[in-house]
């Protein structure tokens, strides 16, 4: 059985803390469990106390003709806003660190599947399913698949979907990200404990929705060096410190994007690639974004969709004509030119 | 002082009522009294209730155990996901969304305006046959096809399965239909049809509720109604709607889907919220404590309903930033839903309470909703729910405002308002038990599902983790509890119509103006047209 469940009563509840954002996480619960406590108190126990002590002794009775009270009824819109406005931003501050991905440290890719997480390091390491064992492959009989970290390093996974949306969910670092066809997004932690932490899939994703599971594996941080040299795929030929990914994206980078788009900061037909990856770009239409995974994307498949300011809308677009894979090995790429 | 003043000389009423006004099968389908649809609504919803209800048994049946061997071989995964997607579908388009209004609403808002009928009887009945058109199109899948999305038809999945998801979309498309008729009848009944003498601040706060709802059902219902188009045209033809293959965007049916299906929440609560400022008024024979907050509030609530989707959609990759806005405007919706709790209980204050069988579904509707309303609050904190998204923690949070507190507020209804309906008294020791074993099953059955949420458990969950079994268990165990109280409830409504005792006009002592009508009601509801002179909470 897994050792993240081993602790769950401890915490009134919740799995254990992965990270460190889980122990905010569980700071905030414990004073939404406490201020929900106190309320159902007052109102639940005032409701009682009123059933009691005017119950019911004639049947003609009178009773107090009490319309409103403009004093109780302020009290008690204007106490429970404040106490919904501080639950509010502290929730918010949370929502923030948990989606303020980190600048530096490891990246994997993770593609949900109908009905496995593929996980995928850039030295070329796939953690795919094996072929048929999804009967075997359930919740609590091991077989699953496992992404292995970095001990106190931060991660980023960039998760994208082959078919329908699933969502990566970690209980024990408090987190869970939908995984969109179509789309890039993205989620970070830092496990500051070693051992292994549950994946699950919750967004209803078929037949197989609840079969699978997926181990995140944290270790030190030399044997996770170990680890990816151990099973880095021995074909690779790992020149200038490029990942097996990015390296698969120069070649398409030599046959179909060369003639327009240089790598020394030249102008051709369109932009440059140096310093792509996370500067700003400012278009025609006079809006701005940070050049993330899902505006190159965008510009890969449908270019006219948003024209760098200066340049003619003179890129074909690539939509149907690269695979998914070669889009991320792309992308990988531009993000080694800097 | 009478709530009407002209009504005191007609109760004495002749024997001729709504029930034997005309005669004949024929004469009840196409009769155009509302009463008469109200009925004919209520032994509908109570028979999609019914089904629904069995797909629920089934599983929790399903979820005793944690591994694949279920209690019935027949229940494979395939089989579970139809089952849950048909206890979501039917009890959501067929049961509770429609429930209160079309029976109650129906029943009561004529009567209690002092109208002899809605503004348009004629489309009322339609209303009626449009909602059962649907519900046949949509059970019809369960013959031809199944349907395995889940209530929600999140795209692309509904897009790629092979179940009959166009027939399943048609039918809750048709059901809507029905919806935004209804709720387009109240809302001309309750400005044009108001009895003389009975202003806007002189009308039963269950009116209130039903006009409110009303307004979210005309606005709200024609987007849901486009996105199922939307995504029906998109299975047929192929259009790039939602699909990414076709340059969709699926995260924008979520967008279209919960711009109705939020505001939806409240056409399945605020009506409840109606019933249960009946209930308390009259149990504690004592006028409601803030009548104009409670009533500001349920269209405050109205409105702030449109503002507040995406806060099913904090993990679904829209941006950060919508995702606090969402939080923050939530967060406004649980100003006047407080209000409406502290005004209730403020309202037994000084009361005279009695706990009839109709006031403990009451009392259970305050006790559950109170938690349901709290969880909500954890619910709508961004940190907070990243964590509790689609786990066990959000099914029970909504069924705790929905069946804790719509399901309680129609049983508790149809057990104040039955001598109303039927002319006769339900036994109210059957009544009560029914609510005992209601309202701990409930609680069985629900809470352990808070405490399955915050250990992980993700929902739609065929198989799970060993680990969370007792709690499964315990669940199950709760929802027989819940099963045999209803059955107690349906023996009480049965009792009560073979054998119950004569009802007089108010045998609960209420002030509004249904209860001065005779029980039941004649064709025409009032002889005279009642002059209303006082508020409907005047117990002095």
């Amino acid at each position: 059985m897994n050792t993240w469940f081993s602790t769950f009563s401890a915490n009134a509840f919740m799995p254990i803390q992965g990270t460190e954002i889980a122990g905010k996480v569980d700071g905030f619960y414990a004073f939404l469990l406490i201020s929900s406590l106190i309320s159902s108190i007052i109102l639940i126990g005032g409701m009682t106390a009123f059933i009691i002590q005017y119950k019911r002794k004639t049947a003609t009775d009178k009773t107090a003709y009490i319309t409103h009270n403009t004093m109780a009824e302020f009290t008690w819109s204007f106490i429970p806003f404040v106490i919904m406005m501080v639950i509010f931003y502290w929730g918010k501050v949370i929502f923030n660190e948990l989606r303020t991905m980190p600048q530096a440290g490891e990246e994997i890719h993770v593609v949900g599947v109908q009905w496995a997480w593929n996980f995928k390091y850039k030295n070329g390491i796939k953690q795919y399913t094996k072929d048929g064992v999804t009967k075997e492959n359930k919740i609590g009989n091991v077989e699953k698949q496992v992404m292995v970290v970095p001990y106190n390093k931060p991660v980023k996974l960039v998760m994208t979907s082959n078919d329908v949306i699933h969502s990566f969910y970690v209980p024990g670092f408090r987190n869970k990200q939908d995984v969109i066809p179509g789309r890039y997004t993205a989620f970070w932690f830092k496990a500051d404990k070693l051992g292994e932490f549950q994946v699950f899939c919750t967004e209803y994703c078929g037949l197989q929705h609840s079969q699978m599971p997926a181990t995140i594996r944290v270790v030190p941080e030399a044997q996770y060096a170990a680890w990816l040299d151990s099973n880095k795929p021995s074909a690779a030929s790992n020149d200038g410190g490029i990942s097996e990914v990015a390296q698969k994206g120069i070649e398409l980078y030599e046959n179909k994007c060369r003639s327009c788009h240089s790598l020394d900061g030249s102008r051709v037909v369109g932009p440059t690639w140096k310093g792509i990856y996370g500067a700003k770009r400012e278009f025609e239409s006079g809006a701005s974004v940070n050049a993330d995974d899902n505006y190159l994307r965008e510009s890969i498949l449908n270019p006219a969709a948003k024209i760098v300011k200066g340049y003619p809308a003179a890129m074909p677009p690539y939509a149907g004509q690269l695979s998914d894979e070669e889009i991320e090995q792309l992308i990988e790429y531009m993000k080694t030119v800097k | 002082m009478a709530h009407a003043t002209q009504s005191t000389t007609i109760v004495t009423s002749t024997e001729d009522n709504y029930l034997n006004h005309e005669k004949g099968i024929w004469s009840w389908l196409s009769t155009v009294d509302h009463k008469r649809i109200a009925v004919m609504y209520l032994i509908s919803i109570l028979t999609f209730f019914l089904v629904g209800g069995i797909f629920a048994l089934l599983l929790r049946g399903a979820l005793f155990n944690s591994g694949e061997n279920k209690f019935w071989s027949y229940i494979t995964p395939e089989v579970y996901n139809q089952f849950m997607s048909y206890h979501g579908i039917i009890m959501v388009f067929m049961v509770i969304v429609p429930g209160i209004p079309a029976v109650f609403g129906n029943f009561l808002l004529p009567v209690m305006l002092g109208a002899k009928d809605v503004a348009f009887p004629r489309l009322n009945l339609a209303s009626y046959y449009i909602y059962l058109l649907g519900a046949t199109i949509a059970g019809s899948t369960l013959f031809l096809g199944k349907i395995d999305t889940g209530w929600t038809f999140y795209t692309p999945y509904s897009i790629k399965t092979s179940t009959s998801v166009i027939m399943a979309v048609l039918g809750a498309f048709t059901m809507g239909m029905a919806s935004i008729l209804t709720g387009l009848n109240f809302i001309v009944t309750t400005h044009k049809l108001r009895a003389p003498g009975q202003t806007m601040n002189k009308i039963p706060l269950f009116v209130w509720a039903i006009y409110a709802t009303s307004i979210i059902q005309i606005l709200a219902t024609p987007v849901l109604g486009i996105t199922l188009l939307l995504l029906g045209a998109e299975r047929a033809l192929g259009v790039g709607i939602f699909d990414p293959n076709l340059g969709g965007d699926p995260v924008l049916f979520q967008h279209f889907f919960w711009f109705y299906s939020h505001p939806a929440v409240y056409i399945m609560v605020l009506p409840a919220m109606g019933i249960v400022s009946e209930l308390i008024s009259t149990f504690s024979r004592k006028t409601i404590f803030g009548y104009t907050a409670i009533a500001y509030s349920s269209l405050a609530i109205a409105a702030v309903s449109f503002l507040v989707w995406g806060h099913h959609m904090f993990v679904s990759g829209q941006s950060e930033f919508a995702g606090i806005m969402f939080s923050v405007i939530t967060m406004l919706v649980g100003v006047p839903t407080a209000i409406k709790l502290f005004n209730w209980i403020s309202t037994m204050y000084k009361g005279s309470v009695r706990l009839d069988a109709p006031m403990l579904y009451a009392i259970g509707f305050l006790f559950l909703f109170t938690i349901g309303g709290l969880t909500g609050v954890w619910l709508a904190a961004t940190g907070m729910d990243v964590h509790f998204h689609d786990t066990y923690f959000v099914v029970a949070h909504f069924h705790y405002v929905m069946v804790g507190g719509t399901l309680m507020a129609f049983t508790g209804g149809i057990f104040f308002w039955f001598p109303k309906f039927f002319g006769k008294m339900t036994n109210d020791t059957l009544g009560r038990i029914s609510w005992v074993f209601i309202f701990t099953g409930f609680n069985v059955t629900f809470f352990p599902q808070f405490i399955l949420g915050a250990m992980g458990m993700p929902r739609r969950y065929f198989e799970y983790h060993p680990a969370y079994e007792p709690l499964n268990q315990i669940s199950t165990v709760g929802s027989w509890l819940i099963g045999f109280g209803f059955l107690v409830a349906l023996a009480a409504i049965i009792h009560g119509l073979v054998a119950g005792q004569k009802a007089s006009a108010n045998p609960w002592g209420s002030k509004t103006l249904e209860w001065q009508a005779p029980s039941p009601p004649p064709h025409d509801n009032f002889p005279i047209t009642p002059t209303v002179t006082a508020g409907p909470y005047e117990y002095r």
